[in-house]
């Protein structure tokens, strides 16, 4: 996925010379080994900025709420699904947006090179032919790329872009895979034991909302954690809380939820929140045959009534 | 002051006797990272000597993320009626073994808040004051890692009481560095034997080594010489802002980020006033009463962060940043925002404006 590199940068050079966008958004090398900056190059001059590599798994479509003008950005099988799901709440006008697309084998999860290497300071990774080459001080290791994928990505059947102007490579094999083994094994626990693995999950919460702020569609003016006349919810880490806000939280994704796992990889401590979305993607799945974020023109399952919704939930 | 040199056994010996006077808190694995945790003698031998650095940094053992501070009752029926009534807290001597400079430097930043002439925050000085410090010499820092441009460094001992250095082959120096530590030792006898030349002339190599593998940010002064609104105009902070997500890892995870916010909980006649964790990044931070926020945009968010640390603290006070380079932003900024380029970026604007 190196090669997009170069792609990227002549669409973007293009575009900003034709004057076809005001800005594109897309990554730019990290400061540190396995992390990339979202940017915003507005100028021909600046499009030696972009880069692409495996680290690229920021959602760029959590630049684009409230954007204006006209807007080119890099976007992977997942951020063109968040993209869509924007465009049918209106918070981005598909017109206004010049997508260009990247077929994607998936990003990796650094939390997997710390835990095989044994430390959180890497010094170097690159990567080829499938394998991933991570140094630092006392190892310098080689290690599938295929063990180091975000878990999101493992189970990702959207890899190519749903929806797209341009895009930098040819589409990828797109993955059958079963996406909710983890969640049928806890849909099979008692009520107990769900709980207590809730409990236990999220015991590590800050509360510093990186999850809802990585999200896309986290976009509310005012979330409801932080209303505050009066106060809906409680601040502090204490169980009651911390739940009350990642259920509430997940609660909201229903039926817009796409996987992108913005927001497990931002969460500092390595909570696995995605459990949360996902049992309700595999429900909104289950209950109303929706897929969310692959079509422009449906509307979401929760913000429509049909005479034939199937009602089998409903006691 | 005295230095001594333990073996590895010898070291968890000492803080196995400590847990059965004091209350000991040290490094501990917590599922994929380390923490510090309340430690009982059974656990002594779980401390985590090699650790990089803790996921969160040991302030919130002065200064807790949620702090129940008084408790009252709204019952009208109640001869105490809103009256606030202090939550009984735990002063108790203890000891924060394993704590690395870095971390240790930081609550000294910190005092400049919670302890000074005009105003001392009761629960913060009595925390501090119940706390000897034993800390853990950095022999490897992190790439991420940058303390010795910020005035401390790996071996720094400013914040401690006593240091310790892992000398290589299993064995600990332990170095003596303030009456305080001085106390412990006497409470507590550290066992092992005086250090010998050979011993503190590894102790030197290895600090002169873990110096050396810092690389420097360079100069800082700038910082303290230019205009402060010379920084606060400058067009960088359009640059630095845009992948910023006003989410809180810089500031929960910054061993020097103070900032709280009081809030009274009520439920149904029990009240309870807590002090909690706050950030500049978020939008609540600076929301007035009258529901203006001078703070409404990302952008004044954001540069608030850096220039708090790195322009009014140092103006105000007069001691360098509010930073101590343990790099935790650095490495847990979910989108790179890193401070040591912010830092850059503000020199170079320096240099320009000349």
């Amino acid at each position: 996925m190196f090669d997009y590199t170069e792609k990227i940068r002549e669409i973007a050079r293009r575009l900003l010379q034709e004057k076809k966008v005001d800005g594109i958004i897309g990554f730019k090398k990290g400061t540190i080994p396995m992390m990339n900056q979202p940017v915003f190059i507005t100028s021909p001059d600046r499009v030696e900025l972009l880069h692409w590599d495996s680290w690229c798994g920021v959602n760029l479509a959590n630049y684009l709420p409230k954007r204006e003008g006209r807007i080119g950005i890099v976007a992977k099988g997942c951020d063109t699904r968040s993209i869509v799901v924007l465009s049918q709440e209106n918070q981005v006008q598909r017109d206004q947006l010049y997508i260009i697309g990247v077929p994607c084998r998936g990003m990796l999860d650094r939390r997997k090179v710390w835990e095989v290497v044994g430390s959180t300071d890497v010094k170097g990774i690159e990567e080829g032919n499938g394998k991933v080459r991570v140094w630092g001080n006392g190892f310098d290791l080689k290690l599938e790329r295929s063990e180091l994928l975000q878990n999101n990505c493992v189970i990702c059947v959207h890899r190519n872009p749903v929806v797209f102007d341009e895009l930098v490579a040819d589409e990828v094999e797109e993955q059958s895979v079963d996406r909710y083994g983890d969640i049928r094994n806890i849909e099979a626990m008692s009520s107990d034991e769900k709980w207590n693995l809730f409990q236990e999950i999220f015991s590590r919460c800050i509360r510093c909302y990186a999850c809802r702020n990585a999200c896309p569609f986290c976009y509310c003016p005012q979330c409801f954690v932080d209303e505050s006349r009066p106060q809906w919810v409680g601040k502090t880490i204490d169980r009651t809380d911390t739940l009350t806000f990642h259920l509430l939280r997940a609660f909201h994704m229903a039926g817009r939820c796409t996987d992108c796992g913005a927001c497990e990889r931002a969460c500092p401590v390595g909570i696995p929140v995605r459990l949360l979305t996902k049992k309700l993607e595999k429900d909104v799945k289950e209950l109303y045959g929706y897929e969310a974020g692959v079509q422009l023109d449906e509307r979401p399952p929760l913000d429509t009534y049909k005479p034939d919704d199937p009602e089998d939930f409903i006691k | 002051m005295k230095r001594l040199v333990l073996t590895k056994d010898e070291l968890t010996a000492w803080v196995r006797r400590m847990t059965e006077g004091v209350r000991v808190f040290a490094p501990v694995a917590v599922g994929d990272y380390d923490e510090f945790r309340l430690v009982d003698s059974d656990q002594a031998d779980l401390i985590r000597w090699s650790y990089q650095n803790t996921r969160l940094s040991p302030k919130g053992l002065f200064h807790p993320q949620a702090e129940r501070m008084f408790k009252f009752s709204t019952s009208k029926e109640d001869p105490e009626w809103n009256i606030l009534k202090e939550v009984p807290k735990d002063f108790s001597p203890r000891v924060i073994v394993g704590m690395r400079p870095c971390d240790a430097a930081a609550l000294k930043i910190m005092d400049v808040n919670f302890d000074t002439p005009e105003y001392k925050d009761p629960w913060w000085v009595r925390r501090r004051e119940a706390t000897t410090i034993v800390g853990l010499a950095c022999t490897s820092p992190s790439s991420t890692c940058f303390c010795t441009s910020v005035n401390s460094g790996p071996f720094d001992t400013k914040g401690l009481d006593v240091l310790l250095v892992p000398l290589g082959d299993g064995r600990f120096l332990l170095d003596v560095v303030s009456e305080r530590g001085e106390e412990l030792c006497q409470q507590f006898g550290p066992g092992g034997k005086e250090a010998d030349s050979e011993a503190i002339a590894t102790y030197e190599g290895l600090k002169k080594k873990a110096e050396a593998a810092l690389v420097p940010i360079g100069d800082l002064s700038p910082l303290k010489e230019r205009d402060m609104l010379e920084f606060f105009n400058s067009p960088i902070w359009d640059e630095v802002q845009f992948a910023c997500i006003n989410c809180g890892v810089c500031t929960y995870l910054c061993p020097t980020c103070w900032c709280f916010d009081i809030q009274d909980e009520v439920y149904e006649s029990e009240g309870c006033r807590l002090r909690l964790w706050d950030s500049c990044m978020f939008p609540l931070f600076t929301l007035h009463g009258s529901g203006h926020n001078p703070r409404a945009e990302k952008l004044q968010r954001v540069r608030q962060r850096f220039m708090h640390k790195l322009k009014y603290y140092v103006d105000k006070y007069g001691q360098g940043v509010a930073c101590v380079g343990c790099g935790r932003c650095v490495q847990f900024c979910p989108v790179n925002i890193d401070i040591r380029e912010v830092i850059r970026l503000m020199l170079v604007q320096c240099e320009c404006a000349v």
